[in-house]
C-alpha cells in the first residue's frame, strides 16, 4: 500500500459519491468492504509458509528465502515448522504417493484461512516423474490449490510472482461473500479426506469406482473425471 | 591434514582373482563371459564364503555398490551384482550371483558388510529376491503392502504405454494424449485383481512400528520412561523428508531407525524406458544440489559402455576440462550449503545459511550463463558437454537488489576461484571453526570409527573423517584428474566436527583444483568441446555393462547401466552416497541425545533425492 490513492480507489464503493476534489483524501465504503480490504491487507502481508521442503524444487524456494531474493519484502520470511502457525503451504517438488498422505494431514492440520501454492511441475501436474509408479499427477488431485508457478523449477523470481498472485487472490476475498472462500461460511469447513496406503494409494473418495472395477473385471470402464 | 595416495594401477582385477578364487572354490566361481561383461559369477551357496574371502584375504574391503538386474528373456533369472573396492586404491572387482526369477532368494552378505544392509533390502523391495540372514528384510522405499516388485521387467505402472520411449503417443505423430484419460481413477493408480476395499487394512504405518519398539508396547500408557517417536517426514531438520522412528530412554536415544521412500520418484524404472541421453536430464535430480557432477557420472558409464563400440570417440581435452571446472564448483556450492545446513541443525538458525547461499548464488550464475539453467543444467553429453563457456555473462535480471551486468566470463571465472571463494571459505572457518555453538554440539559426537566406516560402505566425506583416505579421483582416476595436483582431504577423528572440517578442506583442495583448470580453459580456448561423429543425440550404445563412478560431494556415485545394444538401457541403476551414507546412522547416534541426531544427520549431508531416487 505504498500509493495512498489507490488504496482509497480500492475502497472507495462507486455507488456512493464523493465530490472529485476531496477524491484524493477521502472514500466513503459500506462496512464490510472497509472490514476486508484492511484486513485483507493485514493478511496478504503477513503470510506465514510452512518449512516443507519436498524435493529440488525446495532448493529454490530456499534460495528464494534468501539474501538475494528476500522473501522478507512480502513479509513472507516468517517460515513455520509448525503447519499449526502457518498460513500457506508451499508444495515445493514432487509428490509421491508415500508422501501424499501427511501432506493431506498437514493440510488439515493447518488452520484457516490457509493457501496452498503449488511450486514446479511436479507439484502442479507430476513433471518429469509423472509416469512413475510412486509418483502423485499434481498435488490438485487432492488438496485444493491457489496459486500454480509452473517451472522445473521455477526460478526464484517465478515463485515471486506467484507469491504475489497470491496477494492479489487474498486482496480480492471478501468477508460478506460467504461463498467466496469456505472458512466464512456457516459452521466448520470440510476436511481434506486422507488417503490411504494400499496396494496402492486409495483415494477413499473413488471407492465407488474401485468397488465398481472390482464386480465387473472384464468390461472396459468408462474414463472417470479426472479432477475427482 | 592431508595424506598423499598412490594412485591405482588399471589392470583389470577378474583375471587375478579368479585364479585365487577357483584354486580354492573350484567350480562354484567362473569367468562371466558374456560380451560387453566383466566380473566373476558365483554359486549362490558359496557367496558368503567367496565374499569373506575377497574382503580377508585379497583386500576388497569396500562394498560399493550391491544391486539386482532382471533378464527377463535372456536367461530369466535375476541376478546380484556386487562391486568391491580395495580402500587402498584400484579398479573395482565384480561378483554376481544368480537365482531363478520366481522364489527368488540369496544369502545375505551383511554379515560380511554392514553397507549390504539398505541395498538388498532395495533389491527386495524392488526386485523381489529374498536375502536369507537379513536381519531386517522390510521394504525401504515402498510401503509395506505395496502390490509387487517394480523393477522386474513384467510388472507394469499404472500409466504404462509401451516399453520403450518415444513413446507413439508423443512422438512423431502421435495424438498428445492424457495418461489421466485411460486410467479409470483419473490417477496414476492401479488395483491388483479381485483387491476388495472392504475388507482391506492397510498395515503401512503399523509395520513401521512392528519391530523398532523393542518390545515395548507403544499403545499402553505412557507412564514409562522410554518413548517411540517418529521424526519427520515434515522436519524443519531432515533435509527434505526424511524420516526416523527413535526409540529414547529419557533423552537418550536406543535405537533409531531411518524411514525413507518419501521422495522415491522411480528415478530407475523411468530410466529404462528412457534413452540413453533421455535420462541426462533426469540425472540432475539426483542430487539435486550437484548436478554437473550427477551428469558427469552418468556420462562415464555410458562412455565406458560406448567405447566398447568401434565408432567411440573420448571427450576432447577442453570438454574434459569443462567437466574438472563444473565438478569442483559444484563440490564448493554443496559443502557450503551442508556447512550451512549443519549450522541451522546446531541452532545458529539460518544466518551461516545466509552467506552460504550468497556465495552459491554467484556460482549458479556462471552456470545459468553456461549451460542455461541454475540448477538443473543436464550439460553434460557423451562425448563432451552441451556447448562452451560463453564469452560473455549477460544478466537481465532488473531487480533492486540484482545488479544489470555484462561480464567477460573468464574473468568473473578468474575472481571467483582466486578472490572471492577463497575469501568465504577463510571466511567461514574463521566464524565457524572456534565458535562455541560448533565445538560445544560436534566434537565427540556421532563418531564413526574407520573399521565401521569401511563396513558400512560410508563414502565421501563420512569416509574420509573417519580417518580413510579414499577418494575416486585418486583411488580409480577419471577424467583428467590424474594430472591435477591436488591431496585426498583426511580427518582421523570420526565425529560431527572432523566431518565439518573436511568440508573446508576439500573446498579449498577444490579452489586448488580450479586454480590449475582455470589456465588449461584459456589453452583450450576454441578446440572443440564435443568429440564424436555419432552426433550429441544419437549414441550407439553396445550391448554390454558398466560401471561409472565419480566423487561427488556425497561421496561415490557410481552408475551401473546394463545395455542390450538398443535405444535403451536394461537397467539404470544408481549407487546413492546419500543412501548407503544412511546405513551408518544408527551407529553414529545410539547413546546420544535425541537433539543429537539432526547434528549428525546434517553432518552426513543427505540429500532426498538421491537417497529415495
Ligand atoms: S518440478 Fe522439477 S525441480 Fe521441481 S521438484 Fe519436480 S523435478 Fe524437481
Amino acid at each position: 500500500m505504498t500509493n495512498n490513492s489507490d488504496f482509497l480507489k480500492e475502497l472507495h464503493d462507486p455507488e456512493l459519491p464523493v465530490p472529485d476534489d476531496m477524491r484524493s483524501s477521502v472514500a466513503v465504503t459500506n462496512l464490510d468492504k472497509l472490514m476486508s480490504t484492511v484486513y485483507n491487507w493485514g493478511r496478504r502481508n503477513s503470510i506465514w509458509p510452512m518449512a516443507f521442503g519436498l524435493a529440488c524444487c525446495a532448493i529454490e524456494m530456499i534460495a528464494t528465502a534468501a539474501s538475494r531474493y528476500d522473501q522478507a519484502r512480502f513479509g513472507m520470511e516468517v517460515i513455520r515448522a509448525s503447519p499449526r502457525q502457518s498460513d500457506l503451504m508451499l508444495v515445493s517438488g514432487t509428490v509421491t504417493k508415500k508422501m501424499v498422505v501427511p501432506i493431506v494431514r498437514l493440510y488439515n492440520q493447518m488452520p484457516e484461512p490457509k493457501y496452498v501454492l503449488a511450486m514446479g511441475a511436479c507439484a502442479c501436474g507430476g513433471g518429469p516423474f509423472k509416469d512413475g509408479y510412486n509418483v502423485v499427477g499434481g498435488i490438485d488431485k487432492y488438496i485444493p490449490v491457489d496459486v500454480y508457478v509452473p517451472g522445473c523449477p521455477p526460478t526464484p523470481q517465478a515463485l515471486l510472482h506467484g507469491l504475489i498472485m497470491l496477494q492479489k487472490k487474498i486482496d480480492g476475498q471478501s468477508l460478506s461473500n460467504r461463498n467466496s472462500v469456505p472458512w466464512y461460511g456457516r459452521g466448520p469447513s470440510d476436511e481434506a479426506t486422507m488417503p490411504v496406503l494400499g496396494p496402492d494409494i486409495i483415494d477413499p473418495r473413488q471407492a465407488h469406482i474401485l468397488r465398481r472395477q472390482a464386480g465387473a473385471t472384464e468390461q472396459p470402464s468408462e474414463p472417470a473425471d479426472t479432477d475427482a | 591434514m592431508t595424506e598423499q595416495v598412490p594412485t591405482a594401477d588399471t589392470v583389470t582385477p577378474t583375471g587375478e582373482t579368479l585364479n585365487v578364487l577357483h584354486k580354492r572354490f573350484k567350480k562354484a566361481v567362473r569367468q562371466d563371459d558374456r560380451d560387453g561383461y566383466d566380473g566373476i559369477l558365483i554359486d549362490p551357496a558359496r557367496l558368503v564364503e567367496v565374499a569373506t574371502a575377497a574382503r580377508d584375504e585379497l583386500g576388497y574391503d569396500y562394498l560399493a555398490s550391491a544391486t539386482a538386474v532382471d533378464y527377463l528373456g535372456k536367461g530369466d533369472h535375476l541376478e546380484m551384482v556386487y562391486h568391491l573396492c580395495r580402500t587402498s586404491g584400484g579398479p573395482a572387482l565384480v561378483l554376481k550371483a544368480q537365482t531363478p526369477r520366481e522364489n527368488a532368494e540369496l544369502p545375505s552378505l551383511t554379515g560380511v558388510w554392514s553397507g549390504a544392509d539398505f541395498q538388498e533390502r532395495e533389491a527386495w523391495d524392488l526386485m523381489g529376491i529374498r536375502f536369507t540372514g537379513h536381519p531386517n528384510l522390510k521394504r525401504i522405499l515402498l510401503w509395506e503392502g505395496f502390490d509387487g516388485h517394480p523393477l522386474r521387467k513384467d510388472w507394469r505402472e499404472a500409466y504404462y504405454e509401451a516399453d520403450q520411449k518415444p513413446f507413439d503417443s508423443r512422438w512423431p505423430d502421435g495424438h498428445v494424449r492424457r495418461a489421466e484419460q485411460d486410467n479409470p481413477y483419473g490417477k496414476n493408480v492401479r488395483y491388483p485383481d479381485g483387491f476388495v476395499l472392504d475388507e482391506y487394512q492397510s498395515t503401512a504405518e503399523d509395520a513401521l512400528y512392528a519391530d523398532v519398539a523393542l518390545g515395548l508396547d507403544v499403545s499402553a500408557d505412557l507412564a514409562t520412561e522410554r518413548v517411540v517417536v517418529s521424526m519427520g517426514p515434515q522436519h524443519p531438520s531432515t533435509h527434505g523428508v526424511f524420516r526416523m522412528i527413535v526409540t529414547l530412554d529419557g533423552e537418550r536415544i536406543e535405537a533409531l531407525e531411518p524411514v525413507m521412500g518419501y521422495l522415491h520418484r522411480n528415478h530407475e524404472k523411468i530410466g529404462e524406458r528412457n534413452t540413453f541421453l533421455q535420462n541426462m536430464p533426469y540425472t540432475d535430480r539426483l542430487d539435486y544440489i550437484c548436478s554437473l557432477s550427477n551428469n558427469l557420472g552418468y556420462a562415464l558409464a555410458v562412455e565406458r559402455l560406448m567405447s566398447l563400440g568401434s565408432r567411440y570417440e573420448p571427450p576432447t581435452y577442453r570438454a574434459e576440462a569443462i567437466r574438472v571446472l563444473m565438478a569442483e564448483l559444484t563440490r564448493i556450492v554443496n559443502h557450503m550449503w551442508a556447512i550451512g545446513f549443519l549450522l541451522n541443525d546446531l541452532g545458529a538458525f539460518f544466518t551461516p545459511m545466509m552467506y552460504a547461499v550468497t556465495e552459491r548464488e554467484l556460482i549458479l550464475d556462471f552456470f545459468e550463463a553456461t549451460t542455461g539453467s541454475r540448477m538443473m543444467c543436464n550439460y553434460m553429453r557423451f562425448g563432451g558437454v552441451a556447448h562452451d563457456i560463453p564469452d560473455r555473462m549477460r544478466s537481465e535480471a532488473s531487480l533492486i537488489n540484482d545488479r544489470v551486468r555484462d561480464e567477460n566470463t573468464m574473468e568473473y571465472l578468474h575472481k571467483l576461484i582466486n578472490e572471492r571463494l577463497p575469501r568465504a571459505i577463510d571466511q567461514f572457518d574463521e566464524y565457524l571453526t572456534t565458535s562455541e555453538i560448533v565445538t560445544n554440539r560436534c566434537i565427540g559426537v556421532g563418531v564413526l570409527s574407520t573399521a565401521d566406516a569401511i563396513a558400512a560402505s560410508a563414502a565421501g566425506p563420512v569416509l574420509r573423517a573417519s580417518g580413510v583416505p579414499y577418494d575416486v579421483r585418486r583411488a580409480d582416476p577419471y577424467s583428467i584428474y590424474a594430472d591435477l595436483d591436488f591431496d585426498v582431504a583426511v580427518r582421523y577423528h570420526g565425529d560431527v566436527y572432523d566431518r565439518y572440517l573436511i568440508r573446508l578442506d576439500e573446498m579449498r583442495q577444490s579452489i586448488r583444483i580450479l586454480k590449475q583448470v582455470w589456465p588449461l580453459l584459456m589453452d583450450t580456448g576454441g578446440q572443440p568441446f564435443f568429440a564424436g561423429r555419432g552426433g550429441i543425440y544419437s549414441p550407439r550404445v553396445p550391448a554390454g555393462e558398466s560401471y561409472g563412478r565419480v566423487e561427488n560431494p556425497k561421496g561415490e556415485l557410481g552408475y551401473y547401466v546394463v545395455s542390450d545394444g538398443g535405444q535403451n538401457p536394461r537397467r539404470y541403476h544408481v549407487r546413492a552416497p546419500s543412501f548407503i551414507n544412511l546405513t551408518a546412522l544408527e551407529q553414529m547416534c545410539k547413546g546420544h541425545k535425541v537433539a543429537d541426531v539432526v547434528a549428525i544427520l546434517g553432518s552426513i549431508d543427505i540429500v532426498l533425492g538421491e537417497t529415495d531416487r
